[in-house]
């Protein structure tokens, strides 16, 4: 299904995919996406949505299965509590992105903005992982509590990432192509060296990275890499007295 | 060092009456009565829970406060003392459980409500129908008709209940499956709500949909699409009346195989919800969260956003009208919780009276009452509150300390130890068996069906036969006792004043 998205409403855009969706339809392309919120939120059927525009705020919010490839920038919250399912950008996003995100990949070309992974938690198999192909602003993994997050600085920015990284951190691991200064980083999290099974996860899932934006996978995968893990998985357990 | 505080309570045993069932001893989950060839209590441990007390088939046990006298000083309490002491020894901050015990103006206990003499006859609702249902959801600025007479207005989701109390937000994790699955039968049966508050929900009360609230919490635990549309109302909870402007930890030892499926995190993690949802900072962006909940349930749900009532509350709920909410919930300073910081329940926010007087207040002037109910909880004690709220403005009620109760509660403030003795506010299955939720949501049915017949009586008293005649009807209430300030703000005369 083809949708020419140029002036209507994130309300009757989102609902003519919701009831193509529930009665079947598989593939959606919409031109001319300009700022629509929510597309692609609480959708639950295993569908795929080309954005050939940029679209708004909370892009697949609480969604759980479909896969979206947005070809422009995207804008705020992408994959707000995101169970399961696939978002692709070729370009840069916003700030929070994946917050509470519980499963699924979220695939970025460019940057990210602020609070990027912010309480990003894993359940079993669920893990979810964002990978963003530049930098990234401040708070980058706050409270974190399980899945993925790598972040590539591939275009040569400084700093790589803004300040109180990991901060709260208590779950999870975050990979860091080249070095973070220590002052960037929350109180919570320690900094470690790549073992075996490291560059063995980061390979599968930078291979299929590099596939969808054309990178050098062996280029990018020859970086070095800082690896982030929480201190603890309890850091506020003896706070308290009873 | 060897802790310096002595026992706060005293387990007397009678052993003349004692037969030496050892009832007490399997009963205390504190540690507090040991069997050594007699009952002994081990007075440090107990919490003055009552458990050993109401299963002594003798009798036999009375707790009384330890007698130990502390030097007078009005200043230098003994509990500020007790504290000292318990931080001076192990630098933590002190955590409590249930809602404020400080001596606080009560303000429900300074409003008398109205009754009909002679001039305008009451009503006996012994004989005569008496509404107490009423709708939760945003209502329209007016309606319009088409030719036919039906409706041409299209309506916000509305939500019907049975009776104004609708169960407080308490999660799974906070208190036992057993008390939930009560909650859930008992909202079910008296056509009211329970509200899973953020620990998700359990599949065992899938089948509740049209009588539960799910929240969206900062943790965003167990929340899923399935989640948000297997409900009749979702609640973004910004702030709990117990703790304002804090988050909640659910400590690791909490989180066994069950609790770790319903809230989707690994097992003896511990789960934290963040102080601030971290994807709203503004009301801009709490009105994106409200609406990408509507989207996901294909805007079938009202969404409520329940907040902890606070000095700048008015404009805050006007904001949160603003936003898109159709229900707000303010939860005032008296209001329990499963734990929080004492400095946090006993010293931050306000009494919902004033709250809930200056939010209603706020709404009607700016012309937006109509856009959301109001809720209001933070200690509703009886049903004499329940009717000075909806007369204050107030939809409904919530209650979660008097529901609590109900099912056993003995309200001692231990609920984040986990050892709570009535089976309630812990996860040990040993515990969580004592409590019957069969049991459970009956007890809970008595008392809402108390409290209905006795709204009833005062409705009827009051003329009126119906609750939502009586829904901000401040006419009908009077101060006693409170200065001229306060009477403002609640919008009500003196006693003495007449019309």
């Amino acid at each position: 299904m083809r949708i020419d998205a140029k002036g209507i409403h994130y309300r009757p855009l989102n609902k003519i995919i919701r009831i193509a969706a529930a009665s079947g339809e598989k593939e959606f392309e919409l031109d001319n996406v300009g700022g629509q919120r929510y597309i692609g939120t609480g959708l639950n059927d295993s569908i795929k949505i080309t954005i050939n525009g940029t679209p708004g705020n909370d892009l697949g919010a609480f969604m759980n299965g479909p896969k979206i490839i947005v070809n422009a920038n995207a804008q705020d919250g992408i994959a707000n509590t995101m169970n399961a399912g696939e978002i692709i950008v070729h370009g840069s996003v916003g700030d929070i992105i994946g917050y509470g995100m519980r499963g699924g990949k979220l695939y970025i070309k460019g940057d990210a903005g602020y609070r990027v992974g912010i309480h990003m938690k894993e359940y079993k198999k669920q893990v979810p992982i964002i990978i963003a192909g530049g930098t990234a602003g401040d708070f980058f993994g706050e409270y974190m509590a399980g899945g993925i997050m790598i972040l590539l600085g591939l275009n040569g920015k400084s700093p790589l990432v803004g300040d109180y990284v990991g901060t709260g951190m208590h779950g999870g691991v975050i990979y860091i192509r080249g070095k973070v200064d220590p002052y960037h980083l929350g109180k919570e999290v320690s900094c470690l060296e790549l073992g075996e099974e490291d560059m063995k996860l980061l390979g599968s899932y930078l291979k299929e990275y590099c596939e969808h934006f054309g990178f050098d996978f062996n280029e990018v995968v020859g970086g070095k890499f800082t690896k982030l893990v929480p201190l603890s998985h309890r850091p506020y357990g003896n706070l308290y007295v009873y | 060092m060897e802790s310096q505080l002595p026992a706060e309570f005293v387990v007397n045993v009678d052993y003349e009456k004692c037969r030496r069932c050892k009832r007490c001893v399997m009963n205390c989950s504190f540690s507090a009565i040991e069997f050594k060839d007699k009952v002994t209590p081990n007075h440090r441990q107990c919490v003055a829970c009552h458990r050993c007390a109401t299963f002594c088939p003798e009798s036999a046990i009375t707790i009384t406060e330890n007698p130990l006298a502390y030097r007078y000083g009005y200043n230098w309490t003994p509990e500020i003392r007790k504290n000292i002491l318990k931080q001076a020894e192990s630098g933590g901050i002190i955590l409590t459980g249930m809602g404020n015990p400080k001596p606080y103006p009560i303000y429900w206990d300074h409003m008398l409500i109205d009754a009909c003499q002679v001039t305008n006859p009451s009503i006996d609702p012994l004989r005569e129908p008496m509404e107490l249902r009423t709708y939760l959801g945003a209502k329209p600025e007016c309606l319009e008709f088409n030719s036919d007479s039906s409706l041409k207005t299209e309506l916000a989701p509305q939500v019907k209940i049975d009776i104004p109390v609708v169960f407080a937000a308490m999660s799974y994790g906070a208190i036992s499956l057993n008390a939930h699955k009560a909650l859930a039968m008992a909202a079910k049966r008296m056509g009211t709500l329970m509200n899973t508050g953020e620990g998700g929900l359990h599949e065992d009360l899938a089948g509740y949909t049209d009588n539960i609230i799910v929240q969206v919490a900062s943790g965003r635990f167990g929340v899923t699409s399935k989640y948000l549309n297997n409900s009749a109302i979702v609640e973004i909870k910004i702030g709990q009346g117990a703790k304002p402007g804090i988050g909640g930890h659910l400590p690791g030892e909490k989180v066994g195989e069950d609790i770790s499926k319903t809230r989707m995190i690994p097992v003896g993690t511990d789960a934290l919800s963040p102080a601030p949802h971290h994807d709203i900072y503004s009301i801009e962006d709490l009105s994106q969260l409200i609406y990408a909940i509507k989207e996901a349930t294909d805007y079938k749900k009202p969404v409520s956003v329940k907040i902890a009532a606070v000095h700048n509350v008015a404009a805050i709920a006007s904001g949160i009208v603003r936003a898109g909410a159709d229900i707000v919930v303010i939860d005032g300073f008296r209001g329990g919780t499963g734990a929080a910081p004492m400095i946090i329940r006993d010293h931050v926010g306000i009494p919902v009276e004033l709250a809930l007087a200056a939010v209603d207040d706020r709404l009607r002037q700016e012309g937006i009452r109509n856009r959301a109910s109001i809720l209001v909880g933070g200690s509703i004690r009886q049903s004499a509150d329940v009717v000075k709220a909806i007369a204050l403005g107030a939809d409904a009620c919530i209650i979660g300390t008097a529901s609590l109760i109900a099912m056993g509660c003995r309200v001692c403030q231990k609920c984040y130890t986990g050892n709570c003795a009535w089976g309630i506010a812990t996860q040990k299955p040993e515990l969580v068996r004592r409590l019957n939720p069969e049991v459970g949501a009956d007890r809970l049915c008595n008392l809402l069906s108390a409290w209905g017949h006795e709204i009833q009586e005062v409705l009827g008293s009051l003329g009126i036969n119906a609750i939502e005649s009586l829904r901000g009807s401040r006419e009908r209430l009077r101060g006693v006792g409170l200065g001229q300030e306060t009477l403002d703000i609640l919008g009500i005369k003196h006693a003495g004043i007449g019309q």
